[in-house]
């Protein structure tokens, strides 16, 4: 081992920058760097992609001052919850102070990807005009800008390869922000705007696509009518990824017939999504692409009911990835455990979201699809109720389930047939899959789930709990079972200090944990962040449930904490207290 | 507008949908098998076998109750009216039922659970925003989608609560009548004794009932926004009713107030004539006696029926155009496309229509 290192370290420099370039995990990145003094110079020199799990875990300058040679970032800022109104919406996540820095040093940005943060007009026109070879801008989840925003992107990033909008927050501003890409941008590649809720220029668009020959992705909004979409398809037929606008026409008319003829040339797609609007007689038009489709969804498709689904699905034979609603139904998730045998990736949205109980799907879909989907390793399943019996059965079928996130609608409803609670089930499922990475439990259940989570989830990087567990020992049962935890989010569940101040030292091993509502005190909250200075303890302190000089056994309702090596930070409002 | 009432006359059934994004309180009566017939006007005691232990609630308090909860109030969002809480929370009882789709569970202090707040107080926000207090009491009525958390296991193993035609709830916030009409069961106490107890035998360390419960099921904001809007638009624009309820509003000349029927719980012209025999029979004979039973002998279905059929009625609906069409030309799944409302015309209104309606009635009915 010795002779190695030294032999590695004899080679040159380039070498082993050589070496490391085909290193493109971070991770492993990361484990390189920390070989040795040599190694980690060689490594930071050589690193173009940063990943930033917690915006707040690092500043700008330090990331410039080790990687300057950064090409591609990518950050991410809100805690998760943030996705369910658990946070409020100035909390933070605020991009522009990176752009800045960025654009200070003299950075050669080309890509940017972002996850649940604050993006504000100010910085999109930073962007723009900053980084002349800007490439790629994916946001995800983020807010805080318009289509202004969007229009200085198109007028000043020439060389824009990729704009990749998904489910942000955009204020629409009528702008005719598509219009702004000038004639002389034909560089695109990957083009969604699904999300945006505003008119754009169907001319504009049409002849975008058309002088755009690498264009291979392309996802509209609602706004482009299906007229549209035929002449764009006409334009674009080597697309690999299609997501519709207004999929609403007349199935008798000339239109519908070009479309159909449009699609059958499209014989690349892939991917296929939108529908937001649909006319369910205007599917078959799709059929003949469907067999070829590997990632589908129709999970923005309400318009689509159970008998077209089954319909549509049931020639989509090679899909690898479905995104549905749960209007599907047990019977049509029987249909696609038998019809979708390559399935790796399942997504069962709730359809009714005002709790009236119509279409719904409940353990028996489960179970057909993982006795019919033998390469499944990634679910997000939300449903009526759920058995242990079920479950046991799942984790038999599919032992290489990576994440499993199940959500009962009511959040503590025990087994449907033997009314215990779900411990065993997911302890089969923590026993089965020894690579389960993510987990989302719900449904009624106790600590024995955790002692269960603790004991088998070796490899387990992310929890969520909601309205679980009995006492601190569930949370204890994770905190030192699941050495490889990385982020914990509990919510409305009885845990508190003692759990909370067993192993401080575990918190800077992991990325954040939030709690609300749970049992922690402020004085718990205290005393943990004075022992960890790399650690910002936030209370969110919402509505003013905690007076100026609080009592230290007062309860807390928000804690998100996080390991940092920079310290509290400075952005954070008036209701956010670092402890 | 008609007042909404309360009829108090025994009923084996209590139904009331719930629009979390309406102020209405709607009650459809299912055409499920032992379906009496209602007596809306009559604000008497229940003469019926099935409330045996109605009489708990005092007479003059009932009535009371009753005028309380005729009166019409439209609240702001957010405000609520205590009052009509209890007075919902004495008269609604929830009797578990299979059928029974939005059994009314009191919680531990008797008041009703937070979905008749949500709807009493004209609270426009949407169900997860507005679910106060959960109920911690144990029962096995736990109807699909009513996000009560129960505290513990129920005592009965829970069946299998598939989406069978029912209460379908209208997610667009399209009407503007309100209209309630609850029967009550009589057993207020009875079912309240026994969630007690339910509670009793379960001791578990849920929390404890919370203000409000945000962020569950946990769904990105973007895709409830998105997907709420579309409902909408497509019940609206498109003409073609999206997949979940379909409400449409019944009327009939010389009713004092009208009904509302889920066109989606029927699958032909005949069911929903017989559907709406049933709903309208006690206005086709005159007015209804104080006390129920006179009337329900006065009046038989088919006596209805031959209203109906006869010169006397005839049925139409209002479609996407505003146009009043005779009910029955078209194939029923263009019918409910298309049907905006419904109108039980008096033959004199529809004169000219009513000979020629009556034929086509005969055949297509």
């Amino acid at each position: 081992m010795c002779l190695f290192q030294c032999m590695m370290n004899y080679f040159p420099e380039e070498v082993l920058d050589h070496v490391f370039d085909f290193l493109s995990s971070h991770r492993d990145r990361n484990a390189v760097s920390l070989v040795c003094k040599s190694w980690y110079s060689v490594e930071r020199f050589s690193r173009e992609k940063v990943f930033i799990g917690n915006c707040y875990a690092v500043n700008p300058e330090r990331v410039l001052a080790r990687f300057p040679r950064i090409r591609s970032l990518t950050l991410k800022g809100k805690p998760h919850f943030a996705d369910f109104n658990l946070v409020p919406h100035d909390w933070g996540g605020h991009v522009y102070p990176w752009i800045e820095a960025m654009a200070k040093n003299g950075i050669n940005l080309e890509e940017l990807r972002l996850k649940r943060m604050v993006v504000s007009d100010e910085s999109l026109e930073l962007l723009a005009k900053s980084f002349p070879n800007f490439k790629s801008l994916v946001l995800v989840s983020c807010e805080g800008f318009t289509t202004d925003g969007l229009a200085a992107i198109a007028s000043n990033c020439r060389y824009l390869r990729e704009l990749d909008l998904q489910e942000n927050d955009v204020d629409d501003r009528k702008g005719q922000w598509l219009s702004c890409f000038p004639e002389s941008c034909t560089s695109l590649v990957s083009l969604n705007f699904a999300c945006l809720k505003g008119e754009v220029n169907m001319a504009a668009l049409e002849r975008l696509v058309a002088r755009c020959r690498n264009l291979r992705s392309l996802r509209l909004n609602h706004a482009v009518p299906l007229d549209s979409l035929q002449k764009i398809l006409v334009q674009a037929p080597q697309l690999t990824d299609l997501g519709t606008g207004s999929y609403v026409h007349e199935p008798d008319s000339e239109t519908y017939i070009k479309l159909k003829n449009a699609i059958q040339k499209c014989t690349s797609i892939r991917s296929l999504s939108g529908f937001l609007d649909v006319h369910v007689q205007c599917l078959p038009a799709i059929y003949p692409i469907c067999t070829n489709l590997t990632s589908l969804n129709l999970s923005y498709a309400p318009g689509i009911y159970s008998n077209e689904l089954m319909k549509l699905i049931s020639h989509c034979m090679k899909i690898e990835r479905l995104w549905i609603l749960d209007t599907i139904g047990d019977t049509g998730l029987g249909v696609v455990a038998s019809t979708c045998k390559e399935l790796q990736e399942l997504r069962v949205f709730p359809s009714d979201l005002y709790g009236v109980g119509n279409a719904a799907v409940t353990e028996e879909g489960l179970v057909a699809i993982s006795a019919g989907c033998p390469k499944l390793n990634s679910i997000l399943y939300f449903c009526q109720q759920m058995t242990n019996a079920a479950l046991i059965t799942v984790a038999k079928n599919c032992p290489n389930f990576i994440r499993f996130r199940l959500c009962t609608l009511n959040p503590t409803i025990p087994d449907a047939v033997t009314n215990l609670p779900l411990d065993e089930g997911f302890g089969a499922i923590v026993k089965s899959c020894k690579g389960l990475k993510r987990l989302s439990v719900s449904g009624l259940l106790t600590d024995q789930v955790f002692l269960y989570i603790g004991m088998y989830a070796e490899h387990l990087e992310m929890l969520s709990i909601a309205f679980a567990g009995d006492s601190d020992k569930g949370m204890l049962y994770v905190l030192n079972g699941c050495k490889k935890l990385k982020k914990l989010e509990i919510r409305d569940s009885p845990f508190g200090n003692v759990a909370l101040l067993a192993d401080i030292g575990k918190y800077e091993t992991m990325r954040s944990l939030w709690m609300s509502s749970c049992e922690v005190t402020y004085g718990a909250c205290k005393s943990l962040a004075e022992k960890m200075p790399r650690l910002n303890v936030e209370i969110i302190n919402e509505g003013d449930q905690i007076e100026a000089s609080p009592d230290a056994r007062q309860r807390v309702e928000k804690m998100y904490l996080y390991r940092t090596l920079v310290g509290p930070r400075r952005d954070a409002p008036d209701y956010v207290w670092t402890l | 507008m008609s007042p909404p009432l309360l009829g108090v006359e025994g009923q084996s059934q209590c139904n009331v949908s719930l629009m979390a994004s309406s102020a209405s309180v709607d009650c459809v009566s299912q055409t499920g098998p032992g379906l009496k017939e209602n007596n809306y006007l009559g604000l008497s005691d229940c003469s019926s076998v099935d409330s045996s232990t109605v009489s708990d609630v005092p007479e003059e308090n009932k009535k009371n109750l009753n005028l309380k909860a005729t009166e019409l109030r439209l609240g702001l969002p957010g405000s609520q009216s205590p009052e009509r809480d209890s007075t919902f929370a004495l008269q609604c009882s929830g009797k578990i039922d299979e059928k029974q789709l939005f059994p009314l569970v009191p919680s531990k202090d008797g008041i009703c659970s937070l979905s008749q707040k949500t709807v009493v107080s004209g609270n426009k926000r949407g169900f997860a925003d507005t679910v106060e207090g959960f109920s911690e009491s144990k029962s096995s009525i736990f109807s699909e989608g009513n996000w009560m958390f129960n505290a513990a296991a129920s005592e009965s193993g829970q069946p299998k609560l598939a989406g069978n035609a029912g209460i379908n709830v209208m997610l667009a916030n399209r009407s503007s009548g309100t209209q309630s009409s609850i029967k009550t069961e009589g057993p207020a106490k009875a079912s309240q004794e026994s969630n007690v107890k339910m509670n009793g035998s379960n001791t578990n360390s849920a929390p404890a009932a919370k203000a409000q419960v945000v962020g569950w099921p946990p769904i990105r904001s973007f895709r409830k926004n998105t997907l709420a809007t579309t409902s909408k638009n497509n019940d609206e624009v498109d003409g073609k009713p999206g997949p979940g309820a379909l409400f449409v509003k019944v009327s009939m000349d010389g009713a004092p107030y009208l009904r509302k029927v889920d066109l989606r719980t029927y699958s032909t012209y005949k069911e929903l004539s017989s559907a709406l025999e049933k709903m309208f029979s006690c206005f086709t004979i005159g007015q209804c006696g104080p006390q129920g039973a006179p009337s329900r002998e006065m009046l038989s279905e088919t006596k209805l029926r031959d209203l109906l059929h006869g010169s006397e009625y005839v049925l139409t609906y209002e479609d996407k155009d505003a146009d009043w069409m005779l009910v029955g030309d078209v194939p029923w799944e263009m019918f409910i496309a298309s049907c905006k409302r419904l109108k039980i015309m008096k033959g004199s209104d529809a004169i000219g229509l009513a000979p020629r309606a009556v034929e086509k009635n005969k055949n297509r009915i």
